[in-house]
């Protein structure tokens, strides 16, 4: 019976084809294409001398080619943008696993109207525009800005306090941007938590705190762990964020990119570049994988 | 209060939590506020004016700007819909091999950070010989917004009684008509949410348009980016508090139509 009802393979295929082809075509190729471009040389003009090969790309991370005798010399610039790039990110998960767990807490503890009302506020920001929430923080943190303006009507500081273009703005920007995803799927997973498995360590004498160390953390666990790596990847490639609220100066990747097909034009590098950082968000991909799902079920 | 919602109450969770929306909103808040300041320094407040708004809605930049934002979102999101459907279909219809890896190729513009996606994707044009415009805009668009509208679409599928679809071949109906009758009707408010998703992350997006747009393809969230590059004004707070502000609209009203159809 069952059997009748399927379509034929060559149906199916048809119906998945589309998409498929479409995001292969302007998606995966890109990638390769992107994947190849690192490995070319640079052309005269800031374009790609095609059909050549060279790893120079990848040698940049570290070293640097003396003008005068052409040899290698240990340059760690680049890495460091990597490394705090890396660094920044991780401290935005944590500041975000901070202020979220208890805030999920909180909502999943609620009467079920009310907890949809929480989850409604709590999406908004997600359907707003990133650049239009970081350009508010610019308001507020630059010199002359509200805060500024606060503090210096409460006599707490006395001209400018200069927290625009810091990594203080940055990780106010970052955390900001990303805290949602860190929210959401914590709720998720205390949603569905049974209260009577707390209920049930109350009665074996638990206090809240160790209720809560023994029971709902472990518990919340799957939920933790998806919101990590929520906000630790985007972070990992975020362009706006650091670029209106770190300046020019704190670099991030996504910065040290964009710079590479702008005015530095080194189409090779930034390719390479890129590479490395998405190799970065598969591999944090794959350990969340092999930790939190036996078979890599994406599309959930 | 009852002994159960005391045994619910977790000390400082409800303080996290106000603090937690307060630093949500409080930035959200102040910029809808300060657009509606008459005062030209852009955070000094000195009275109310809806002028902002006037001077910005007259500017044949930004309203050139709002219309390619417009139609790129509108043709990205609906060809990106009409594809996820038959694949969320075909794929909740029978189990094959390889399902994983066809669900991860759909679900990876999701994973693949929005920089790397734009480098690519301007390579790829480059090479390709297509010149970077309105065209290219709407074809990476149309990428992302794939597995946005596929997903809630799949969500829907996942929830359906198989049953129905074959009942309705037990009366005879042919496989369209039962996709017309049955499927379709099912499937609508997941073809909508998914839509309407894929619509406001077009809408909004800035890191992909950025890299892909010429000259001429300039989108509103490009434009906002130039000008705040130049400065703070109130000219940019009363853009930037009217995207806010639609966005809201728009995420409340889907809110609204999603709880009346429960």
């Amino acid at each position: 019976m069952a059997g009748l009802m399927k379509p034929s393979v060559l149906r199916t295929g048809g119906m998945i084809l589309p998409a498929v082809l479409f995001i292969g075509v302007f998606f995966l190729i890109p990638l390769a294409l992107m994947g190849y471009v690192s490995v070319q040389e640079r052309g005269e003009f800031g374009s790609v001398a095609w059909g050549t090969f060279t790893l120079e790309a990848y040698e940049r991370f570290f070293f640097e080619r003396d003008f005068l005798d052409d040899s290698l010399v240990l340059n760690a610039d680049y890495a460091q943008i990597f490394v705090r790039t890396f660094l920044l990110s991780i401290g935005t998960t944590v500041l975000c696993l901070v202020i979220a767990f208890p805030t999920a807490l909180y909502m999943a503890m609620q009467p079920p109207a009310t907890r949809n009302w929480l989850i409604f506020l709590v999406t908004i920001p997600f359907w707003t525009n990133l650049l239009v929430r970081n350009y508010a923080w610019i308001l507020l943190l630059r010199n002359g800005g509200l805060i500024d303006g606060w503090f210096g009507a409460l006599g707490l500081s006395s001209g400018p306090l200069n927290l625009l273009y810091t990594d203080f703005s940055l990780a106010v920007g970052l955390t900001y941007s990303f805290l949602p995803f860190m929210v959401l799927p914590i709720y998720a997973s205390l949603e569905k938590l049974d209260f009577r498995l707390v209920e049930a360590a109350y009665d074996l004498g638990a206090d809240k705190w160790r209720a809560l160390r023994h029971v709902i953390v472990p518990f919340a666990m799957p939920g933790i762990a998806a919101g990590c790596v929520l906000v630790f990847i985007p972070c990992l490639g975020s362009y706006v964020t650091p670029e209106l609220l770190g300046g020019g100066k704190r670099l991030m990747i996504g910065s040290l990119i964009q710079n590479q097909f702008g005015s530095s034009r080194n189409w090779p590098f930034g390719s390479a570049l890129s590479f490395a950082l998405l190799a970065l968000v598969l591999v944090t991909m794959m350990l969340y994988l092999l930790r939190y799902r036996s078979a890599p079920q994406v599309a959930k | 209060m009852s002994r159960a919602s005391s045994l619910r109450n977790f000390p400082g969770t409800r303080l996290g939590a106000g603090l937690f929306f307060v630093y949500l909103y409080i930035p959200i808040c102040i910029l809808i506020w300060l657009s509606f300041n008459a005062n030209r320094s852009a955070t000094i407040w000195t009275g109310f004016t809806l002028d902002w708004y006037g001077v910005v809605l007259s500017n044949k930049d930004i309203l050139r700007a709002a219309a390619n934002s417009l139609i790129v979102a509108v043709v990205a999101s609906v060809a990106a819909t009409l594809m996820a459907i038959p694949a969320a279909i075909g794929m909740a219809n029978r189990k094959f091999r390889g399902q994983s890896a066809i669900s991860a190729v759909i679900a990876l513009p999701l994973l693949v950070p929005e920089i790397v996606t734009a480098v690519a994707t301007l390579l790829f044009f480059v090479l390709v010989g297509i010149p970077n415009g309105l065209l290219t805009v709407i074809l990476a668009h149309t990428v992302f917004c794939i597995p946005f509208a596929y997903l809630p679409i799949r969500a829907r599928l996942e929830g359906m009684d198989p049953r129905l679809a074959e009942a309705a071949a037990d009366l005879y109906a042919t496989p369209w008509a039962s996709f017309r009758r049955i499927t379709l009707p099912l499937l609508w408010p997941g073809i909508l949410s998914g839509l309407m998703l894929a619509f406001i992350i077009s809408l909004d997006d800035f890191v992909i348009t950025f890299f892909v747009a010429g000259a001429g393809a300039t989108t509103l969230p490009v434009y906002i980016y130039g000008m705040i590059r130049i400065g703070v004004t109130p000219e940019v707070n009363a853009i930037s508090a009217f995207m806010l502000l639609i966005s809201i609209l728009f995420v409340s009203i889907s809110y609204l139509i999603g709880r009346s159809r429960n």
